[in-house]
């Protein structure tokens, strides 16, 4: 990394020259293409010619060690970069589920090899990935998994189902965990990586009470994982995979991003109305409403207070294993109050009838719904925190 | 817990270790127990200002050390505790704060070194009616020389009993409602005029009812323009009130997870039940999300903020949301022994009530933070 000799100034004008010189014009306040479902289209040359810019300096994934690709930056740096690129009305062309939690997982479990093989691609914005955990005989119980790896001498084959893989559609690889010993639960799993490009492995999408398809189902069938794509020990993925689904919670604590971004009180006041008090004219939504705000303030300050702690005390503070209920429970009930607000109006479904505000709000209720159900559903996030942060025990069986 | 300067921490260290072990709960029974009518121990009170707690937010050039909110808001957190009963939030935080906001130099160099070394209670006689509503001010205020006669009932007065000043808010005009009009006076307690009526509250504080009839009152700040002296103060005092709920709620969350984890029922310790491990994790979110709006609001009044009166009543709002499921469920966690009079579980819910309805219920201050919001 260049040295700034601790010149936060200096490397900020760097940026924002570089932002200036690179970011086409035309890309300006234009969401992610990546994070939107129409990904499957292809990328426009500015798109392509955004993401191969920031791709090639690393500083998509800022803060990664510049030999893999990342961007080696301190997190002061890092936050500058975000900054700048905020200011230019430029998004982050590199993300996905590479960035968010496959690849923190493999810098701390990868060995040098693989860290070289498939860290650069995902800070380069290359190749994207998808997760293959669930089942569909294990959800909430994940180490249940059944799908099955046989070893090949150079190679595992793998045999089984694997169900709500996010954008299986649009990945190239997949971070699978696997069964490689039937006699253990949680110790018989194995995390292997393969590509999706093979004739074993087939996708369908799965249609959602949203009308969208953002999960799979993924068939594997005699797949192919390569003996060097096993990350950590054999039978030894458990632990790799709970560490995953940490960077997979924090990501998701936000409510998943459902929903607009307008407030739940300015849509009141659009909707509802005030009186001649200037309160709003249902008093018992308004009691609601202005109950949910502070749900959300205290949840924004409560990020932020952990953002601070943990950088203070150098671990995660124990704020942090709140914030998925917390959150999706706020962003769900927001949700349905959008929704009453809206009154009939929030009821459409498609058509020229409602705006798109209106049906945004109804898609966005209802794939909300998911999110205290995915990565960990809000029922195990509260037997973490009542067994890893609070101590209780578990149940043994009554006699 | 948010990030602490050196000093902070070793504030809130020594009061934590002072508390522990000069004030644990067993304190404040022996205090109720005693029946002492000011509803605090009196040497346990010279200790704290001592130990300089009340000037923490006072100058120091007038006998303070100035140290700020926060900082007393972790002193009051550790009280909040073990239920400590202590004049130092009316004193220390609410009347000194009005002296602070609205007092000429003469006023705070007269009150505000009595009110750090501990050697006066002051406090504040804002309320007229059953629930807090500092506009609905009915008391009056007539100009006699180079003073004012007050004359109304003021309720619900906390430290009341043990007061020798009072900050009352009177109006010169406009009727109970309205904000302008509304002045505030120091009013000295042994003035002709001035009774007081002992309260018997459940959670055994000193608290009184006020009257004033034509009693001395010092105009503090300007005639008829009190409002906004009284909001900042109001505010500061909401804060250190829902940093003393902090603490009380997360005792109470710590006792019950203890008695959780050791009451045998059924062959187990009943804290191996799922519904009561999900409703001691729901607990424990909310008290993490109450911490944070507690902390932002202090952090905000240090600061000088223009927000404070929205982050306060989201904090008071939050804060007494939570103190009620806490006080609530200990009882009902503990089962029939928290039902019992010799367990402290019941000093929990009857001081969470008192401090949820001190300076405005979660009603008030949704209400309150709404209308901040334009809605």
């Amino acid at each position: 990394m260049a040295d700034f000799g601790g010149d936060l100034d200096a490397f900020r004008g760097e940026v924002r020259d570089w932002v200036e010189a690179n970011f086409p014009a035309a890309l300006k306040g234009k969401p992610n293409p990546m994070m939107r479902e129409e990904r499957g289209n292809p990328p426009t040359p500015d798109q392509e010619a955004w993401r191969k810019a920031v791709g090639a300096k690393g500083w998509g994934t800022p803060t990664w060690p510049a030999q893999y690709g990342g961007g080696g930056l301190t997190p002061a740096q890092g936050r500058i970069v975000q900054q700048e690129f905020t200011r230019a009305g430029a998004y982050n062309p590199i993300g996905g589920m590479g960035v968010m939690m496959f690849g923190p997982t493999l810098l701390e479990y990868g060995t040098e090899d693989q860290k070289m093989e498939h860290i650069p691609p995902i800070c380069r914005g290359d190749l994207q990935w998808c997760q293959g955990f669930s089942e569909p005989g294990a959800g909430s119980d994940l180490a249940s998994l059944q799908t099955r790896a046989e070893d090949k001498g150079d190679h595992y084959l793998i045999n089984g189902q694997k169900i709500w893989t996010s954008g299986a559609q649009w990945a190239d690889w997949c971070f699978c965990l696997v069964r490689t010993d039937t006699s253990k639960k949680h110790e018989g799993i194995s995390f292997v990586l393969f590509t999706m490009r093979q004739p074993g492995v087939e996708v369908r999408p799965i249609k959602l009470i949203a009308g969208n398809s953002p999960f799979c189902e993924t068939f594997l069938t005699d797949a192919r994982a390569e003996k060097k794509d096993l990350v950590g020990p054999l039978n030894g993925g458990w632990t790799i995979a709970k560490r995953l689904l940490q960077h997979e919670r924090s990501g998701l604590a936000g409510g998943g991003g459902f929903g607009p971004a307008k407030s739940l009180s300015q849509f009141a006041k659009e909707y509802v109305g005030l009186d001649e008090a200037g309160r709003l004219a249902d008093s018992d939504l308004r009691t609601r409403i202005v109950q949910n705000e502070i749900e959300g303030r205290a949840f924004q300050q409560t990020a932020v207070r952990a953002m601070l702690e943990s950088k203070s005390n150098a671990g995660p503070s124990a704020a942090t294993s709140i914030m998925k209920n917390a959150g999706t429970r706020m962003m769900q009930d927001r949700a349905e109050l959008i929704l009453e607000v809206m009154g009939h109006q929030g009821l459409g479904w498609e058509g020229s009838d409602f705006t798109a505000e209106e049906l945004g709000a109804v898609r966005g209720w209802l794939g909300g719904k998911a999110t205290t159900i995915y990565g960990g559903s809000q029922e195990v996030q509260s037997n973490i925190i009542s067994k890893r942060i609070l101590g209780l025990p578990d149940l043994t069986q009554s006699k | 817990m948010a990030v602490l300067t050196e000093e902070q921490s070793m504030l809130r260290d020594a009061a934590k270790s002072w508390v522990q072990e000069k004030s644990p709960v067993t304190a404040f029974r022996k205090m109720r127990d005693s029946g002492v009518e000011v509803g605090f121990d009196a040497a346990a009170w010279n200790e704290q200002a001592e130990m300089g707690w009340a000037g923490v937010i006072i100058p120091e050039d007038f006998g303070g050390s100035n140290f700020g909110y926060l900082s007393m808001g972790l002193i009051l957190e550790e009280m909040g505790r073990t239920l400590t009963a202590s004049p130092l939030l009316a004193s220390g935080l609410a009347a000194a704060s009005a002296l602070i906001l609205g007092g000429s130099d003469a006023q705070k160099g007269e009150w505000l070194p009595k009110i750090a070394d501990g050697s006066l209670v002051a406090t504040l006689a804002v309320d007229e009616g059953a629930h807090h509503a500092p506009a609905k001010v009915a008391a009056t205020a007539a100009k006699s020389g180079s003073s004012y006669k007050i004359t109304g009932k003021k309720t619900f007065v906390i430290e009341g009993p043990a007061a020798g000043l009072f900050v009352v808010s009177a109006r010169t005009s406009g009727k109970p409602g309205d904000t302008d009009g509304i002045s505030l006076f120091l009013v000295k307690a042994d003035a002709a005029g001035v009774t007081k009526q002992n309260l018997k509250l459940a959670d055994c504080r000193g608290v009184s009812n006020v009257s004033f009839d034509g009693a001395e009152g010092e105009l503090l700040g300007e005639e008829g323009k009190g409002w906004p002296v009284l909001e900042g103060t109001l505010d500061r005092a909401r804060a250190g009130v829902a940093a003393e709920m902090l603490g009380a709620a997360l005792q109470a969350f710590d006792v019950t997870l203890e008695y959780l984890k050791t009451r045998v029922q059924f062959g187990q310790v009943i804290g191996s039940f799922q519904a009561l491990q999900h409703r001691a994790a729901k607990m424990f979110t909310d008290l993490e999300l109450s911490r944070s709006a507690v902390e932002a609001a202090l952090q905000a009044i240090d600061a000088g903020s223009p927000d404070v009166p929205e982050l306060v009543s989201l904090a008071k709002a939050k804060m007494g949301d939570t103190l009620h499921l806490v006080s609530n469920e200990m009882v009902q966690m503990h089962g029939g022994i928290g039902m019992t009079d010799a367990h402290d579980a019941g000093f929990y819910l009857k001081r969470a009530r008192s401090l949820e309805a001190a300076f405005g219920s979660q009603a008030f201050h949704r209400d309150r933070y709404a209308r901040i919001q334009g809605y």
